[in-house]
């Protein structure tokens, strides 16, 4: 078994106790391929007191602060196979995660959101609207996290458009033009939460115009800090976008830059739903202890798709709950979690938005 | 001009290069041909055989070779 095979498994059809196994397996061994691989994730898994080339149970799986990745250059290939170097957030003087993908790696977490949006809109590409400046990709070698949510997502669009100018304004008769072509038909609607409600949400409110979206699915990710200190919610969040452009399909997502495509996709209950291509694990804020389900804790994420750095297994600055396993009323099996919010102390990123006015 | 003219010239103009280097050509194997030169690649083929490629077949596409095959799933014998 490998991340190949796993590719082959529906994303949300693995049994937990055969996903156990399986992720126990995989991930020691690139535990092992990447202490051998990066000195300093050897290090890092010495003093964690991890044990090299044995079979370790997933929980034993040494974690990285996500942190790290800021502090230091965390790479398990060499470096004429890095093929692109993605960053956290580039614009404000914080500092930034880097994150370095040889070719498996980037092809990998394109499947594997391929794999998990397929089961949400389906396999046809569909005309495609970008809440966002076409200037985040500026640099095709260096992006963004904010410039490969977008690019990520690119692959379900067949014509593409962004909506905002350089100026973050909305070009509302742009927006309106590229909606009649497609005529009423499936349009996918894809930005950052922030941005959506600040720029696109709020701007049409402000013009007091509307825009055919009524077929419209909305995918947005990113993190919804900025918007709890402006006091929006998810119910705010969707009924302000069904207000201004009659879209009822409006689906948050959790994820990160330092694991792409591994994406936890909001289901049409309200829950972020985990795929069979990554796993979660609650940690105790106190002794790391995993929590019981139901129990908020420090989020660990793990995925055997980070081949090219040592990202497998990371303890975030997030928290959250598992709300449970295998019975979330919209069929999906697996865990399906809610995030509640941020560890106190961490550093204040904005999420892969880093977006300042 | 043949299918495989078309789908030569698509590729020529995009990753600028001869009849001679295509064969040889892998996603993600030059600077240009990445994410975003796949989108466009993508784009053009869609437009010059009037199909539409599905999502898992966009990514199915991994070199000059296999999108022969892709397209061929479309009813575009390249050749």
């Amino acid at each position: 078994m490998n991340y190949e095979d796993l590719l082959q498994i529906g994303p949300y059809e693995l049994g937990e106790e055969e996903k156990d196994r399986i992720y126990g397996e995989l991930l020691s061994r690139l535990t092992d391929r990447h202490r051998s691989r990066c000195e300093l994730y050897d290090r890092v898994c010495n003093l964690l007191g991890d044990l090299p080339g044995t079979t370790r149970t997933v929980e034993e799986i040494p974690m990285t602060p996500v942190s790290l990745f800021k502090q230091a250059d965390l790479c398990s290939v060499p470096a004429e196979e890095v093929f692109k170097t993605m960053t956290s957030s580039g614009t404000s003087g914080q500092k930034t995660s880097k994150i370095f993908l040889d070719q498996q790696t980037a092809a990998w977490q394109q499947r594997t959101l391929e794999r998990i949006i397929r089961d949400f809109i389906g396999e046809r590409r569909i005309p495609m609207l970008i809440v966002d400046s076409p200037n985040v990709l500026r640099d095709r070698n260096l992006f963004s996290a904010r410039g490969a949510g977008i690019l990520g997502f690119s692959i379900f669009g067949t014509k593409r458009r962004y909506a905002l100018t350089a100026d973050m304004e909305l070009d509302y008769d742009a927006v309106l033009e590229f909606l009649e072509t497609a005529a009423g038909g499936p349009v996918l609607v894809f930005g950052f939460t922030y941005i959506i409600w600040k720029h696109f949400y709020q701007a049409l409110a402000a013009l007091g115009k509307t825009l055919p979206l009524e077929n419209g699915f909305l995918i947005h990710g990113g993190g919804w800090k900025k918007l709890q200190n402006e006091a929006v919610s998810a119910d705010v969040f969707k009924k302000g976008l069904k207000n201004v452009c009659g879209i009822s399909k409006v689906r948050n997502y959790y994820g990160m830059a330092e694991q792409t495509g591994c994406i936890y996709m909001e289901c049409e209950c309200g829950s972020l739903h985990v795929s069979s291509y990554s796993d979660v694990r609650i940690r105790n804020m106190e002794d790391f202890s995993c929590c019981k389900n139901g129990t908020e804790g420090v989020i660990q994420v793990l995925t055997p798709m980070a081949w090219s750095y040592p990202g497998h297994s990371i303890l975030t600055e997030d928290k959250g709950t598992i709300l449970g396993v295998d019975d979330c009323p919209c069929g999906r099996k697996g865990k399906y979690i809610k995030i509640t919010g941020r560890i106190p102390k961490a550093e204040v990123r904005g999420c892969s938005d880093t977006y300042e006015e | 001009m043949s299918n495989l003219e078309t789908y030569n010239k698509i590729f020529r103009s995009m990753f600028r290069k001869t009849d001679e280097e295509l064969p040889a050509l892998k996603y993600r194997g030059i600077a240009l041909w990445d994410s975003i030169g796949h989108m466009d690649l993508m784009g053009e083929l869609e437009e010059a055989f009037d199909i539409r490629i599905d999502t898992q077949d966009v990514l199915d596409f991994t070199s000059y070779e296999k999108g022969k095959e892709v397209l061929g799933r479309y009813g575009v014998v390249i050749e």
